[in-house]
């Protein structure tokens, strides 16, 4: 090989030289990945994560983490002369006397909405289509953690400029923390370094909102990220996709661009948004005092559904050996999230064991042909949207001229009724649309032409599908139920009769489909 | 010489003043007649013929000048329709008419009177930042941080305050219409009160800092926002991204 001649050609080589990058970037600059639109909802995510990062540093020049109690001499009249911590006073300044510093705190909380939107958007598009099976269940356990921290990671955020509504925020947060039973009293005194509200609980949360959540969200993100790159990027079906190939474009220069200038277009539409619509008016709420609240105080929407599951618990409590068993806070606040959340994280184990499928999985499922996986997300996705309509419950009482005992008697009904029907109703609809895809293949397209024979009978034409259309609508494998076995092939009992007759009840449930058109009754005429 | 002239003077500046007095009685009793007439053709089918009260509508004997001038000055009364709880609308009489409602109202009892122009000169005796406080620790458990009203339990909902006036806060504080408890001055000294009217007439000026208000109701329209227009946005970018490549 011939020594390069241009000076880029000349420096490249001396990098080479010295690193032997230039085999390593070969092989993967020309990685390829497949293209879809809801492959990039995890990109905005992203993207948001580095806009978070770049306005956070910014806000941490100028915010005092202190509950350190000061007279507010600062520009904003309406609070002048008010006692408050040195953090809301910082977050004011932030916000009035820095320059372009409400834009910057705008952009970082927009950028936490999105965030949080993002991931959810995108763990919704794995989930029904079926992305997080095998090899790819650690990446959807990450991704789950990676949900959760950020739910965390948001709160503390919406927490530390000690206004009124992040001192709510916090003291549900201790009730939620007491109603452990035993040992919540001593965590609470352990988290808070005394009595409510004290004065180390926002310098704390600062260290974790600013060090250590985004150092495992740093860690996490690579892992996820690592991941993918290894384990490939999942494809859509069609013709030429195969469990064994990726079917795209490189990442060099395709996705180096596309990738590079969507991140531009969320920092756009972030700064876009944060620059026309007000987000979290901290000098509108005024300093956090204990004795004071206002109506409608709410979460940030990723908490919104635990508001709404602690406003819809009835009031029940226990008295036993002295102590209080809050139910009403225990229920809502700890075991049905940690219930949901568990279940999620475990999904993949659970749907392989129903489904008795341990095979590799790179081909996407059309919704549709997964009518069971479908329809529980769907049930899920009802579940949280009852509860996040009932975290808004006052909001939308007022607005819609309805009353909060009527939304939350729907909720509370409505969060044990509505979801079962969505299973049902979802479980239909793909089932139909199942029956549709068939009825295409084996009767071709509708034409809108109309016949007339010689009798004088209207047909209308239809066309057939094209070869790659039909082999996209057929190409998917159809589930077998699962036997249920009491005995095996030499007549012995099996030990784990009652496992096994759950899980064929399960697979054949989950089972249930359309046949779809095979090699003989393609072009059948009926 | 002095003295007859003295005496003259003072019967004279008596004699005057009673006419004089006598004119704003005759003033005040043709307010009484005017409202009394309003009354019994807009109020007294509910109120009573005496304004006694009846089965739907409580007495208004007693309840004075200022509750009359804060319910049906507001439009709140005459009442739309008997649910939850009347509304803020467009006054069905005018300002004279409210005041000579109000006159024969406060003429069957003693009452609250309606505060006059120096009682709520909340701009000399009133401070913004002191309002705040007392707006936080007694109104905005119901009326929202920003003065945007509430719900309460039952449909009732503590209403916005952005149109309220200097006049109807003060009243609305005395009488505690409806839902909303009485502050009386012992809980609210008049100065506070003052103080409070003023952080709400800075409230209802307040400038948007940082773009559109989103109707200053907290959380709920901004994650509204972020998952239509902010995940919207994107989504529709990522469609024709993907499908340019195409």
């Amino acid at each position: 090989m011939s020594a390069p001649q241009t000076p880029a050609g000349k420096v490249a080589n001396y990098v080479d030289e010295r690193t032997g990058a230039a085999k390593w970037l070969k092989k993967n600059l020309t990685k390829v990945f497949p293209d879809h639109w809801s492959f990039m909802l995890g990109e905005i995510a992203l993207y948001s994560f580095i806009i978070l990062l770049l306005s956070g540093v910014f806000l941490t020049f100028w915010f005092d983490p202190s509950q350190r109690e000061v007279l507010y001499q600062g520009s904003y009249q309406p609070l002048s002369g008010i006692k408050m911590s040195a953090a809301y006073v910082s977050t004011l300044h932030i916000s009035f006397d820095i320059r372009g510093g409400l834009l910057m705190r705008q952009i970082h909380h927009w950028a936490a909405l999105l965030f949080m939107a993002a991931i959810v958007a995108h763990l919704l598009r794995v989930f029904f289509t079926g992305a997080y099976r095998k090899p790819r269940e650690f990446n959807w356990i990450i991704g789950v953690g990676l949900l959760t921290l950020g739910i965390v990671e948001g709160f503390l955020g919406y927490s530390l400029p000690d206004d009124l509504l992040s001192g709510t925020g916090i003291r549900i947060a201790e009730a939620i923390i007491q109603a452990m039973p035993v040992v919540g009293s001593y965590l609470s005194f352990f988290a808070f370094g005394g009595p409510f509200p004290g004065d180390a609980f926002i310098p704390r949360i600062f260290t974790v909102h600013v060090l250590l959540l985004p150092g495992l969200f740093l860690a996490l993100i690579t892992a996820h990220l690592m991941l993918v790159w290894y384990q490939k990027h999942t494809q859509y079906p069609g013709p030429g996709r195969t469990e064994k190939n990726v079917v795209g474009y490189p990442l060099m220069p395709v996705y180096m661009a596309k990738a590079g200038g969507f991140f531009f277009i969320v920092f756009g539409v972030t700064a876009l948004l944060s620059a026309l619509a007000s987000i979290n008016p901290i000098w509108l709420y005024g300093p956090y005092t204990p004795g004071q609240i206002s109506a409608g105080s709410q979460p940030d929407w990723y908490m919104g559904w635990l508001d709404g599951l602690v406003r819809m618990s009835p009031p029940i409590e226990t008295h036993a050996f002295g102590h209080t068993i809050s139910w009403n806070i225990l229920i809502p606040g700890l075991i049905v999230p940690g219930i949901l959340f568990t279940g999620m994280a475990l999904y993949p184990f659970i749907e392989s064991w129903f489904t008795g499928d341990k095979r590799e999985h790179h081909l996407l499922d059309r919704p549709r042909n997964a009518p069971n996986r479908t329809a529980l997300g769907a049930m899920s996705l009802t579940f949280i949207l009852v509860t996040l309509l009932n975290g808004g419950n006052d909001i939308i009482a007022t607005h819609f001229s309805l009353t909060i005992n009527q939304i939350m008697w729907f909720s509370r009904i409505g969060i044990f009724v509505l979801p079962p029907i969505a299973y049902v109703i979802t479980k239909r609809l793909c089932l139909s649309l199942q029956r549709a895809d068939r009825d295409l293949v084996l009767h071709g397209k509708e034409t809108g032409r109309l016949m007339m024979s010689a009798e004088g009978e209207f047909i209308e034409v239809h066309e057939p599908i094209s070869k790659e259309k039909a082999w996209t609508l057929t190409q998917h494998e159809q589930p077998v139920a699962l036997e249920h076995l009491t005995e095996d092939e030499h007549g012995v009992r099996n030990p784990n009769s009652r496992g096994s007759k759950l899980r064929a009840r399960i697979s054949r449930a989950d089972a249930e489909q359309i046949q779809k058109p095979g090699g003989d009754t393609h072009r059948e005429i009926e | 010489m002095v003295f007859a002239l003295f005496m003259i003077g003072t019967t004279f500046s008596v004699a005057n003043a009673t006419t004089r007095q006598s004119a704003t009685t005759l003033a005040r009793s043709a307010a009484v007649d005017e409202g009394r007439q309003i009354f019994l053709k807009g109020c007294s089918s509910c109120h009573g013929l005496n304004a006694e009260g009846g089965a739907i509508a409580p007495s208004l004997i007693g309840v004075g000048a200022a509750d009359v001038d804060f319910q049906v000055g507001t439009g709140r009364m005459p009442m739309a329709d008997m649910t939850v709880q009347a509304m803020r609308k467009k006054p069905a009489y005018t300002p004279d008419q409210v005041a000579a409602l109000a006159a024969y109202v406060a003429s069957l009892s003693p009452g609250p009177a309606i505060p006059s122009a120096d009682v709520i000169n909340y701009e000399r005796d009133g401070n913004t930042a002191q309002g705040g406080e007392l707006f936080r620790t007694n109104c905005a458990m119901c009326h929202n941080f920003a003065g945007q009203g509430g719900a309460l339990s039952q449909g009732k909902f503590a209403p916005s305050l952005m149109q309220a006036t200097p006049t109807q806060i003060y009243e609305a504080l005395v009488l505690g219409p409806q839902s909303m408890p009485v502050f009386s001055d012992k809980i609210l000294t008049p100065t506070e009160k003052l103080s409070i009217i003023k952080w709400i007439k800075a409230a209802q000026a307040e400038p948007a800092h940082g773009g559109a208000s989103l109707g200053r109701v907290g959380p709920v329209t901004e994650g509204l926002l972020i998952w239509t227009l902010g995940l919207g946005l994107l989504i529709g970018i990522a469609v024709w991204l993907a499908t340019k490549a195409r």
